[in-house]
Order: structure tokens, then C-alpha cells, then sequence
């Protein structure tokens, strides 16, 4: 299926949820409000024309202007097609649902997302810290980050 | 896994129960055993909380991020693009030619550079000498968890004949900075071309001789079969990728299925495993998975060998690299599995964010999955013959 | 030792220490060659050269590595209970060097000639276990629990088959003193028990079988005894850091490595004295003799460890139930089997 054909299926399907797309570009995207991202993913996995059933990557980003965005690669293995899906959510209520129940792969990467940048993923079940230590404060991957002073008594910048 | 046969209903006992002779019942505890960031088989700094019923695994719970070195932030910082590739060769450090490969790639098709053939003939060779060599060490150490401390020392052995054409071509050993954007650092040697046929004539034997001494050595089959059995539909769920893919039956290599660079010029044929000593997605499976595979590599090599034109190693371009404002997810088969960089650019010299998905992130995520009901002897296995790289894992 | 009547109390107690004291002198130059035998072996298998920088090709390494061991600093973790910890490597050593005390390295030296040898040599080397279990335990630390749980279980389940080769050679010579039974095998390689013994030639030839089975489950079963690949399960470096060895550091833990190194000989001793002819020459009368004895009883019980070696540095582990499996379901029925088939050849 092409990228058109996608959007169309979803835009009918989906209605408002569905809030813009950039059809044209080199990997065409499709930006779905972060509230519906399950109902989303659960169709796109199940529905037998799309079948996307392999998440490539689930990326968090902080796009300098007060958004931050989730960007969701997703790939059929059975129809060989590819899709972006986006969500953005505001730094002042930074949530997202998550799709960890649709795919597990996305429990990991999530985790990483809410370590890096601080997106709060609804009903993850384990929404913790992965790579920083537990007790790390700030979220380093935001362009508005300032490295803190001391972590447990030891000076961090040198 | 352990089979349990039919008892009569007056000896079961629950799980975390025993039934005593006078016909009470002790409940027994689970306990909670740490298998450190410092062990000698977790293949780096890798924290497991195993909680075990006796010897059996209940729940294992990976704890990463020992080994993080904020890649994705400092590709922030650089000032242009091909200050990032010496980063991304240190998040993969045992087959850095990929992860080079793989950041060089996607630059370029979203500056829609194309580069030379030879450069894509060179690339193609050092990424498949790269495959072999971390091939070895990951069958090297599997062996070693196994208790087979000799394989792995007769793989280092084949291992430094590939890091000596490392060394002729760029200098280095083990962190290479060869692979740039728009084409390589310096062009092969004279002697590379006659070495590397060399060595291709030389490995082919030593493969069967490790596959005589350890793969089919009935004391590993027996270790190593139906052990962490991977099923095809949780592998595709969790993303899985790479030889922990093809082991579990499914026919999926990004070198044939999303193509890239010259591979499809060549005849080699993806390896799938197929449940011959024990279950399909066995941790057997993904051992000889990974030695046919090292087969198939030196076929490659072998005809890229063959057929190298002549030419430059270094496409015309820019001295600045500054893309257009845009995005692209490019995806290439490292060892590990698929190595996705997804790089969006705003237009200026510096990278707005770099992402690394890194194939031994993802196929960690489904080491609980496959090891519940496994004993510690066969976690250590399992975790083995997934091949991770903390390096990777934690970027 | 008639003549000890003769002297005095004092002087008969000196002589008792002084000729229990000489398996010591034995194992503990045996241990230094082993230490560099096993280590030159391993490195040639494995394409590569060990030490060669102390001494002529590595020779002076062992004696380097055991004064590093002896200076090392003697740490006890706060938790361990220090009174098993420090006594369990001495329990294992004891375990491994009493049994010593009936070996025949030569036809005029046996530590003590008693008519129970080989029933002896079992009772005694089950200490090891004890001594393993006390390690672990004390040490405090789930791993060393691990490895000594596995250790002992596996220890015990193979004593089963150790007894039973045992008592195979036992019924082919008919007597339990190791002395009595290298006397019965003198002569010649063909008086070897495990080439059927001196007896007739119809069953010497029924026996050879069953008694090279015999001799090749006594070995695999010694190896079990010894805690080395394809068993080494309670110290599997990849597992368990060290098994029950973990917390043991300098001194404490030269003492486990000697009492490993000394079983390994044990063992392999037990299994020349009662199957290979001892300190009988092979070849008859030519080159026998006290000194000579001594000369073929080392040199047989080096030929086996060197077969330990080189199994160990080959061979992947077996994981513990599979252990349990071989040595229940395996080696002990082929043995039934065989003692059924040594005794109704030996009643014809």
C-alpha cells in the first residue's frame, strides 16, 4: 500500500485523530493525536491490508519550540510496506499513550524515551528509568537541559 | 525446560510448596540472586535480577545503562556531521565497521550523495570481514559459558588475521574512523587484495574445525537444544532482528529484503534455522545460525574480491555537509541484527538528533520472555546467545 | 613394623610422623609440576604459549605462583561464620590426604597396610564434601550456597559408581588392600586387571570387556570426584564466578587448590593400583624393583592426569541435572550390568 492509500484508510477510519501528514516527503509520515496512538496501532497491526506487524524504531524527540514529538517507524514483514507515524504532546504535559501492549518491542524503547526526554507514556506497565541511574534527576536529552551541580555528593561537570 | 509427567493428584504440589511424608505442606521461597554488573559471563556490564525457585527461573530482570555514554547527546553538540562517526563506532566496539556503515549510509541518502562503486565494493568487504569477526567472538564466548574454554581461543586465533587487514588498510584494530561520508578514508593497500583471497582459502577449514570440536559435540548439543526457545511471532512482536530473527524461522535479512549498497549484485543466501538438534529459535539454532553465516560472508567476500573496479574512494562532496531540514530512517544488518540510525536534520551543519536503535537493545528486551521456567545454567546460555554488546545496549 | 616394639615411644612416634608425613613431600612437588603441566598443556592446545619468561620457558611460574598466594592479604567477609570458613579448606585436605594413607606408591612404602584399603579410600575421601558444603556455607554468599549444593549432590551421586568400579577389580583379585591387589597383578601387562587379571585364558578373555568398561566409568566418575570438566558445575567460572570458592582469596584458597590437585592424583592413583598394575612394571621383571615401583606408579598416575588435562580443556560442561542423569541412569546400570557379568564369570 502506498503512503496515500494509508492516510486515507486511517483518515476514514479514524477521523480527527488523524491530524496531519506530510505525504511527499522522502519517508512519508502520518502525525496522530497522542491520545488515540493505541487504537491507532492496534489497527495498523491487525487490520490484514496493513499489517504492521514489526516496530523498526520508537524515537522520542524534543523539537526545540516547547514539543516534544514520539516518532514510531513501523514495517510489514507480510506486505513489505513501511510507515512514520508521529506524536507530539507539550513539554508543560508531556503524555503520550503507549503501545507496549500492541508491541512489546516498544516497552524498551518507551522506557528510554521517558529516561531521555521525560514523556510520560500512559498505562506503560513499567515506566521506569533505563539507561540513567534511578535516581537521576532531569531529563538530559532536551535541548533545555543544564547538567546538575552534584549527583549523590559528587560533582558532576569537571 | 523441564517436562512434568502425570502425577497421581495426591503428589501435586502447587509451585513454591512441598508435601511432607506426614502430610503437611512447607511453602518454599523464592529467592532473589543478583548476577552483577562484574561477572564473568554476562558479556560485559550487565546487571540480571534472577528470582529462582530452587533452580528454576521464575523472573529475570535485566538492568542496563552501565555502560551509557550519552552517543545521542554529543551528536548534538558536533559541529558537522562527520565529527559523529568515531562516536558510532564506539557504541558498537566489536563490529564497528557496521555501525560506521550504517551512520554513513543515511547521511548520504538524505544528501542523495552517490558514491563510486569501489567505495560500495570496499564498504561491502569490510562490512563482511567485520560480520566474521564478531561471528567469532560471539560463538568464541558462547563456548566459554558453555565451559568450552578452547573454541573460543582458536577463533581469537582466525580473528587476528582479519584484524591484520584491518590494520594494513586503516591503521587500526579494533576502532576504525574508515568509513566516511561520501566514501572511505584511504584506499585499499596493494597487498590487501591477495591477503584478503588468503584468508578466505584459510577460513573456510577452520570453520569445520570449530563446528567439529564444539557445535556438534554432543555434550553442547545437549546443553544447547531446546534451551530459550524463541517463538516466531514473539520474536516479530518484540522486534527482533538479525541471526535471533533467522534462528526462530524467519526468513529476513535487510541485506536481500530492504537492499542497500551493492549486496545485490552477489549470491549468498540468508541462514534460517530449522530446529535440527531441537526446537526452531533454540539457543542451538542461533549458534549455527551465526557459523553458516560466517560461511556466507566469505562467499561475499570472495566475489566482491572478484569483481572490484577500479576508481575513487571519495565521492565530490561538500565541504560542509549541511542537508536540507528534513529526516530519514535508514536501516542496515549488523551482526547483532538491524542497526537503524534515525537522523533528522534542520538545515544547519550540526545533526538536530541522532537516534542509534541498536539491534542488542531490542533483542535484550525479550531475555524474560524466553528464560522463565529455564534453570541458571541455561540463563547463562540463553543470555550468551543473544550476543549483546553493552556497548550498543546502552549507546 | 616389628622393629618399632624395639624402640622407644618417642622414637616410634618421630618414625610414625616422619613416614605419614612422606605423601606430603610427594603432593606437594607432584603439585608443582602439575601447576605447570596443566597450565603448558592447556596454553598448547589452545594455539598458544603460557608463561615463558620466568625461568626457561615458564618453569619457575608455579613457585611465583604460590608465593603470590602465600603473601596475598587473608580477607573473611563480615557476614561469613569464621570459624567453618576457616576450617573447611583443612576438612577437604584432610578428606583427600587420608586417604593417601593406603595407597602403595611402591612395594615397600604404604602409609598404613590395613586389610579395609579400597572401602577405606571411599569413606575417607567423602569428607571432601563436608569440607565443600562448610565453605559455602560460611561464606555467605548465594553463589558459594549454589555451588556448594551442586558440588555435594553431585559428589555423593558419584560415589555410586566409584564404589561399584571398586568393587569390580575387588572381586577380580579378592582382596581390599591396594597393596595385596598390585601384588596380584605383578608380572607383566597381561596381569593387569584391566586386561582381566592373572587367570585363565578363557576368562581373562570374558573379562576384558566388562573390565575396560569398568575402567573407563571409574575414570569418568573420578572426574566427577574431582570437580573437573565436563563436571566442574560447583566452580564453573562462567556461572558462579568461583562456586563455593568465591570468598576464599591467598592462603585459604592455595589449601582448596592443593586438595583439588591432590585428589586429582588420588584418584588417578586408585584408579592405576587397582586396574593398571600399580607399581608392577609392564613389562615382567625387567625394570622392577622398589625404586622402579615408584618409577611406574608415578609415572601411570601422570599419564592419567594428564588425561584429566586434556579432557578438561576440550570438552563443554554438562549442566546438573544432566550430571545427576549420567550418573544414576547411566553409569550405574552399565555397572550393575557388568558386576553381574564379572561375577558369573568368575564362579565358572
Amino acid at each position: 500500500m502506498t503512503a496515500e492509500e494509508i492516510y486515507n484508510s486511517l483518515k476514514t477510519r479514524f477521523g480527527d485523530a488523524v491530524r496531519e501528514a506530510k505525504l511527499d516527503a522522502r519517508q512519508p509520515w502520518i502525525l496522530v493525536a497522542w491520545n488515540s496512538m493505541k487504537e491507532v496501532a492496534l489497527f495498523l497491526r491487525d487490520d490484514p491490508a496493513m499489517q504492521f506487524d514489526y516496530l523498526m524504531c520508537l524515537s522520542g524527540v524534543d523539537y526545540n519550540d516547547g514539543r516534544l514529538g514520539v516518532v514510531y517507524h513501523l514495517s510489514s514483514m507480510v506486505h513489505r510496506h513501511k510507515i512514520v507515524l508521529k506524536a507530539q504532546c507539550t513539554k508543560d504535559n508531556p503524555h503520550v499513550q503507549s503501545v507496549s501492549a500492541v508491541w512489546g518491542t516498544a516497552n524498551w524503547h518507551e522506557r528510554e524515551a521517558y529516561d531521555l526526554l521525560g514523556i510520560v507514556f500512559d498505562e506503560h506497565p513499567d515506566l521506569r528509568r533505563i539507561l540513567l541511574p534511578y535516581d537521576w534527576e532531569g531529563y538530559p536529552l532536551r535541548k533545555d537541559f543544564k547538567v546538575p551541580e552534584f549527583y549523590n555528593g559528587m560533582k558532576v561537570p569537571y | 525446560m523441564i517436562e512434568s509427567k502425570t502425577l497421581p493428584t495426591s503428589y501435586v504440589t502447587q509451585p513454591g510448596e512441598i508435601r511432607t511424608s506426614s502430610g503437611k505442606t512447607l511453602h518454599t521461597d523464592e529467592m532473589i540472586i543478583n548476577m552483577g554488573p562484574q561477572h564473568p559471563s554476562t558479556h560485559g556490564v550487565l546487571r540480571l535480577e534472577i528470582v529462582v525457585d530452587g533452580e528454576i527461573i521464575v523472573d529475570v530482570i535485566p538492568h542496563i545503562g552501565y555502560l551509557h555514554r550519552c552517543f545521542e547527546k554529543h551528536a548534538e553538540h558536533m559541529t558537522n556531521y562527520q565529527q559523529v562517526l568515531p562516536y558510532a563506532d564506539r557504541m558498537d566496539y566489536v563490529a564497528a565497521m557496521n555501525m560506521e556503515h550504517g551512520y554513513a549510509l543515511a547521511v548520504e541518502r538524505m544528501m542523495k550523495i552517490e558514491v563510486p562503486e569501489r567505495v560500495e565494493y570496499i564498504r561491502v568487504i569490510m562490512a563482511e570481514l567485520q560480520r566474521i569477526a564478531s561471528h567469532l567472538i560471539a560463538v568464541g564466548t558462547f563456548g566459554i559459558d558453555a565451559g568450552a574454554f578452547t573454541p573460543f581461543l582458536y577463533a581469537f586465533h582466525d580473528r587476528e588475521h582479519i584484524l591484520d587487514l584491518y590494520e594494513m588498510t586503516c591503521g587500526a584494530r579494533l576502532l576504525y574512523n574508515y568509513i566516511w561520508i561520501g566514501g572511505v578514508s584511504h584506499d585499499l593497500p596493494p597487498q590487501f587484495i591477495d591477503k584478503a583471497k588468503e584468508f578466505c582459502t584459510y577460513f573456510k577449514p577452520r570453520i569445520k574445525q570449530f563446528n567439529d570440536l564444539l557445535t556438534f559435540n554432543e555434550i553442547f548439543v545437549k546443553r544447547c537444544a531446546n534451551v530459550g526457545v524463541l517463538p516466531k511471532d514473539v520474536a516479530i512482536n518484540y522486534a527482533c532482528s538479525g541471526p535471533m530473527l533467522r534462528a526462530s524461522g524467519v526468513n529476513w535479512d535487510l541485506r536481500r529484503d530492504d537492499p542497500y549498497s551493492v549486496y545485490n549484485r552477489f549470491e549468498w543466501e540468508p541462514q534460517v534455522g530449522k530446529g535440527e538438534m531441537g526446537t526452531v529459535g533454540d539457543t542451538w539454532d542461533r549458534h549455527i545460525v551465526r557459523m553458516r553465516e560466517m560461511e556466507q560472508s566469505v562467499r561475499i567476500i570472495e566475489q566482491a574480491l572478484a569483481g572490484i573496479p577500479p576508481g575513487n574512494v571519495q565521492a565530490a562532496i561538500p565541504k560542509r555537509i549541511r542537508p536540507e531540514a528534513g529526516e530519514i530512517y535508514a536501516r542496515t544488518e549488523t551482526p547483532r541484527g538491524e542497526l537503524g540510525y534515525y537522523v533528522i536534520s534542520d538545515g544547519s551543519t550540526t545533526p538536530f538528533r541522532v537516534k542509534a536503535r541498536s539491534p542488542a537493545f531490542v533483542n535484550l528486551s525479550v531475555l524474560p520472555e524466553i528464560s522463565r521456567g529455564a534453570m541458571i545454567a541455561d540463563l547463562v546460555l540463553i543470555a550468551g546467545s543473544v550476543d549483546i554488546v553493552l556497548g550498543e545496549v546502552d549507546r | 613394623m616389628d622393629a618399632l616394639q624395639n624402640l622407644g615411644v618417642w622414637a616410634s612416634v618421630l618414625l610414625a610422623v616422619v613416614w605419614s608425613a612422606l605423601p606430603i613431600v610427594f603432593i606437594l612437588l607432584y603439585a608443582l609440576v602439575t601447576l605447570y603441566m596443566e597450565m603448558k598443556v592447556a596454553a598448547h592446545m589452545q594455539d598458544r604459549l603460557a608463561y615463558m619468561r620466568t625461568g626457561w620457558h615458564g618453569t619457575l611460574q608455579p613457585f611465583a605462583d604460590i608465593l603470590k598466594l602465600l603473601q596475598k592479604e587473608d580477607t573473611i567477609s563480615v557476614a561469613a561464620d569464621k570459624k567453618l570458613f576457616m576450617l573447611a579448606p583443612y576438612v577437604v585436605f584432610v578428606g583427600t590426604y587420608g586417604a593417601f594413607s593406603t595407597i602403595p606408591f611402591t612395594s615397600l612404602y604404604i602409609g598404613s597396610n590395613i586389610d579395609l584399603g579400597a572401602f577405606f579410600i571411599v569413606a575417607v575421601s567423602s569428607l571432601v564434601v563436608v569440607g565443600i558444603l562448610m565453605g559455602g556455607w560460611a561464606s555467605n554468599n548465594k553463589w558459594s550456597i549454589f555451588g556448594a549444593m551442586r558440588s555435594a549432590a553431585q559428589m555423593v551421586s558419584y560415589e555410586i559408581p566409584t564404589a561399584l568400579a571398586i568393587l569390580i577389580a575387588v572381586m577380580i583379585t579378592g582382596s581390599l588392600n591396594l597393596q595385596e591387589v598390585t601384588k596380584f597383578q605383578e608380572g607383566g601387562i597381561q596381569n593387569w586387571v584391566v586386561f582381566g587379571g592373572p587367570l585363565p585364558l578363557t576368562q581373562k578373555l570374558l573379562l576384558i570387556p566388562f573390565t575396560l568398561v569398568t575402567f573407563l566409568i571409574l575414570f569418568i566418575a573420578s572426574l566427577a570426584e574431582v570437580n573437573r570438566t565436563p563436571f566442574d558445575l560447583p566452580e564453573a567460572e562462567s556461572e558462579l564466578v568461583q562456586g563455593f570458592n568465591t570468598e576464599y582469596s591467598g592462603m585459604r584458597f592455595a589449601m582448596f587448590y592443593l586438595a583439588e590437585y591432590a585428589n586429582m592424583f588420588l584418584v588417578a592413583a586408585v584408579a592405576v593400583s587397582l586396574f593398571l598394575g600399580g607399581w608392577a612394571s609392564p613389562f615382567g621383571s625387567f625394570m622392577s624393583g622398589p625404586v622402579w615401583g615408584l618409577f611406574w606408579f608415578v609415572g601411570k598416575g601422570m599419564v592419567l592426569v594428564f588425561l584429566q588435562i586434556w579432557i578438561r580443556w576440550t570438552l563443554p560442561r554438562l549442566r546438573v541435572d544432566q550430571l545427576m542423569y549420567t550418573s544414576w541412569k547411566v553409569l550405574t546400570p552399565f555397572l550393575f550390568v557388568c558386576i553381574f557379568a564379572v561375577g558369573i564369570i568368575l564362579v565358572l
